[in-house]
């Protein structure tokens, strides 16, 4: 008979045993007894400095390995502080753990000291998750949640441990097999739907390969590049997607939706064929759905079944992992497109018209201010393919989606579903300490830097050495954009002051970072260069950008993309045959 | 609108039946009426969901209560391939039409203090028409179960979606230790 330990030692060598190396987390009364084995243990814990900076930590960290995440948290407020991180990896199917301690037992239902139905809370916003009484279940819960977490459509579990249950003596047992009978995932697709869809793709004349997050999750970039050659079709990436193919290469439109490409747009609106790879059809994408790409049939693979049909219908449904559907897939369409291949001239001249017609740009400010475009293209030429980039939410994300050139995937990291500002210097956090070796910066707003920089004093404290842009465009400047266009000009609380409080060099400073600033065009480069130069402590550099850029193009929220302005009531000009 | 009738497995865990009452109103699925109980299998339970679908295609429906973890097996109980019932009491004034309306539709009753304690079990569309001629007499009290389903048949539910069960997983993919590795 194996030595009796405690549910808080069990916890930590199932963790141990299921291979996790890294977590992020702040102890508290009820998940405390765990920290003491912890204390012990192999596993790097990164003591954070508000639990929602674990959870998107976590994510950043997923996001980069294709690991899971792992976040540990106390029970009701440490519990309640990831709720938000949690719904960001749920809305963008990324695999966390969150563990958390519970009120023992007996306590829990009586409303005791820091107790909150956390359970019940992220029920509607988590893959699956668990309440643990009983010590011995334990090692099992570990298993079957990191499982969960990802395999499938991937994303977030938690598992919420009784404090009692961790006190209590067990005996430490590791599963060998998992028995869940209502969880089967379904991997490999229908052959007779890969037949029906290699058909389809050899008889559109004009074909869209509209390519979502679900390709970077299937490690699906090679085979996509496969079939994109191979049917010589133009390439869509969604703002989860941006790096799962290359930006370099000639298929490839940019990202479609409201912010996206005129010639992405388009294509999607004039196609006859979706050919739709691990997205969702998300109503940042599809604008009014009723008139979204009319005249399109829809090819849809994604490993989730729930999201065939749910907004577009799919002539073709490919339920299974993106992989093993692209592997099925490529084969049979070369063999079909042996018999019959589609000539796709006309489609190409038509789509690189409105290709060279309308390319990404902006304007410099006229005062002479600095542009922020600018200021986030040289980051990413100046960081090259293999640094990583974190996007907090607003103009500074679209931009830095539009104007950093993605050539790998893993390399781009947004809050794309949940739209979070705040996720950027957690993620950031995370993606370097799953990639140590690769320049990560954080892209962020004015804004959304004021809702979680202190996790970068957990960054100079643990080596974390990122590097932070703060675009600061002193206001809210995503939402002054919209008062700009549709209310009129009344700027109702969206001016942030940022120029004059906070000074973000001196807080960056304060927090053991290097703190930089950059006002004009002609020191961009060398503060680049010089926050590249920094590899012992996080920089933290504060771009003084124009306030009143504006991201563009842009599709006006509930409205058809067919209306796609290029910039401020510039609306692309059509030839009369294309419309 | 259309009504559907579904049988659901789960398994018997707790939490379940706020995980289903959680998905279907944050998804916006109107129920018209939800009825737990044990089966046969004491590990699961069994739900009899009956819907009101507007718009939403009871296809999604099925696939989103599907990717509940501890949801293990769904069938549409169709009218004509089903027995469907729903058990209804009701407290009535004892008059000699609500007596003769209870022997009319078959239920049992029980005079008491002045009421009549009535029984009634039945198909939906039974119990409704049994109802509205009971309001013309006057309803004190009523409580029905909401309606329970079954197939016809000699197949059970439990065939159809519990062959994997105890071997979960391995008909589709591996689980055994290295899936579970981080
Ligand atoms: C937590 C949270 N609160 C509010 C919003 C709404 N929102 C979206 S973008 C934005 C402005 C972001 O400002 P900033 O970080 O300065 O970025 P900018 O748009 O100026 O680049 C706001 C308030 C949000 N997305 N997330």
């Amino acid at each position: 008979m194996s030595e009796k330990i405690t549910g808080a030692q069990s916890l930590v060598k199932a963790l141990e045993q299921t291979g996790v190396d890294v977590m992020f987390g702040i102890p508290g009364g009820a998940i405390l007894p765990a920290y003491d084995p912890i204390f012990d243990s192999k596993i790097r814990h990164i003591l954070v400095r508000h639990e929602q900076g674990a959870g998107h930590a976590a994510t950043g960290y997923a996001q980069v390995t294709g690991k899971v995440g792992v976040c540990i948290a106390t029970s009701g407020p440490g519990a309640t502080n990831l709720v938000t991180p949690l719904a960001d990896a749920q809305m963008d199917s990324v695999p966390i753990v969150a563990i958390t301690g519970q009120v023992p037992g007996p306590a829990i239902g009586t409303d005791a000291f820091q107790e909150a139905d956390i359970r019940g809370v992220t029920m509607p916003i988590t893959k699956h998750n668990y309440l643990i009484t009983n010590p011995d279940e334990i090692p099992n819960a570990i298993a079957e949640a990191f499982y969960i977490a990802r395999t499938g459509r991937p994303g977030p579990v938690l598992v919420d441990i009784a404090k009692d249950a961790l006190q209590m003596k067990t005996e430490f047992k590791y599963p060998s097999n998992l028995n869940l009978a209502g969880y089967n995932p379904v991997v490999n697709p229908d052959l007779k739907m890969v037949q029906q869809a290699a058909q389809l793709i050899c008889e559109s004349k004009k074909p869209v390969l509209y390519i979502g997050g679900g390709i970077i999750k299937a490690n699906a970039s090679a085979e996509l590049m496969q079939l994109a050659e191979l049917i010589n079709a133009p390439v869509v990436t969604t703002l989860m997607a941006r790096g799962a193919f290359p930006d370099s290469h000639r298929l490839h439109l940019g990202m479609p939706g409201m912010h996206g490409t005129v010639a992405a747009v388009t294509a999607l609106q004039k196609a006859d064929l979706l050919i739709t790879l691990g997205a969702r059809f998300d109503d940042r994408v599809t604008g009014k759905l009723s008139s979204f790409a009319t005249k399109a049939k829809v090819i849809h693979a994604d490993i989730d079944p729930a999201e065939i049909g749910k907004n577009r219908h799919a002539d073709v449904p490919l339920i299974g992992d993106l992989k093993n559907i692209l592997k099925a897939l490529i084969p049979t369409v070369k063999s079909e497109l042996a018999k019959n291949k589609p000539d796709l001239t006309s489609w190409w001249q038509e789509v690189d018209s409105w290709r060279n017609r309308f390319p990404l740009g902006f304007d410099e400010p006229a005062d002479g201010s600095l542009s922020p475009q600018y200021v986030i293209k040289r980051i990413g030429e100046i960081s090259g393919p293999d640094a990583i980039f974190a996007a907090g939410v607003g103009q500074h994300q679209m931009w830095a989606s539009q104007f950093i050139n993605y050539e790998k995937p893993r390399t781009w990291l947004n809050s794309g579903g949940l739209g979070t500002m705040g996720y950027a210097v957690p993620a950031a956090m995370g993606a370097k300490v799953g990639a140590p070796n690769q320049t990560v910066w954080a892209i962020d707003g004015d804004g959304c830097f004021q809702m979680t920089n202190q996790e970068l004093v957990t960054c100079a404290l643990n080596n974390i050495p990122i590097k932070v842009a703060v675009i600061n465009n002193e206001s809210l400047g995503m939402v002054r954009q919209w008062q700009t266009l549709f209310y009129n000009q009344r700027y109702s609380n969206t001016d942030l002051h940022s120029k004059r409080v906070p000074d973000f060099k001196l807080l960056a400073e304060a927090m053991g970072c290097v703190g930089m600033r950059c006002e004009s065009k002609a020191d961009v480069d060398k503060t680049i260069e010089a926050a590249m130069a920094i590899n012992d402590r996080p920089v933290v550099v504060d771009f003084n950008v124009h306030r009143d850029a504006m991201v563009w193009p842009m599709v006006a929220a509930g409205t058809s993309n067919d209306e796609i302005t290029v910039a401020r009531s510039m609306a692309p000009v059509w030839d009369s045959q294309e419309l | 609108m259309a009504i559907h009738t579904l049988a659901v497995l789960v398994e018997n865990s707790p939490g379940v039946l706020a995980r289903v009452a959680s998905l279907f109103s944050r998804r916006g699925y109107n129920i018209d009426s939800l009825a737990v109980g044990p089966t046969e299998n004491p590990k699961v339970s069994r739900m009899t969901i009956v819907l009101n679908l507007e718009g939403h295609a009871l296809d999604q429906v099925n696939a989103q209560l599907f990717k509940l973890v501890n949801v293990i097996g769904i069938s549409e109980m169709k009218p004509a391939e089903s027995l469907q019932r729903e058990l209804l009491l009701v407290k009535v004034a004892n008059t000699p039409k609500s007596v003769e309306l209870s022997k009319k539709f078959g239920a049992k009753f029980i005079e008491a203090n002045g009421v009549l304690e009535v029984e009634a079990v039945g198909e939906r569309a039974e119990i409704e028409k049994f109802l509205t001629e009971l309001k013309a007499v006057g309803i004190k009290e009523l409580v029905q179960s909401g309606v329970v389903a079954m197939e016809k048949g000699a197949t059970t539910l439990a065939d159809r979606t519990l062959t994997t069960m105890g071997t979960a997983n391995q008909s589709n993919q591996d689980n055994s230790t290295a899936d579970y590795q981080n």
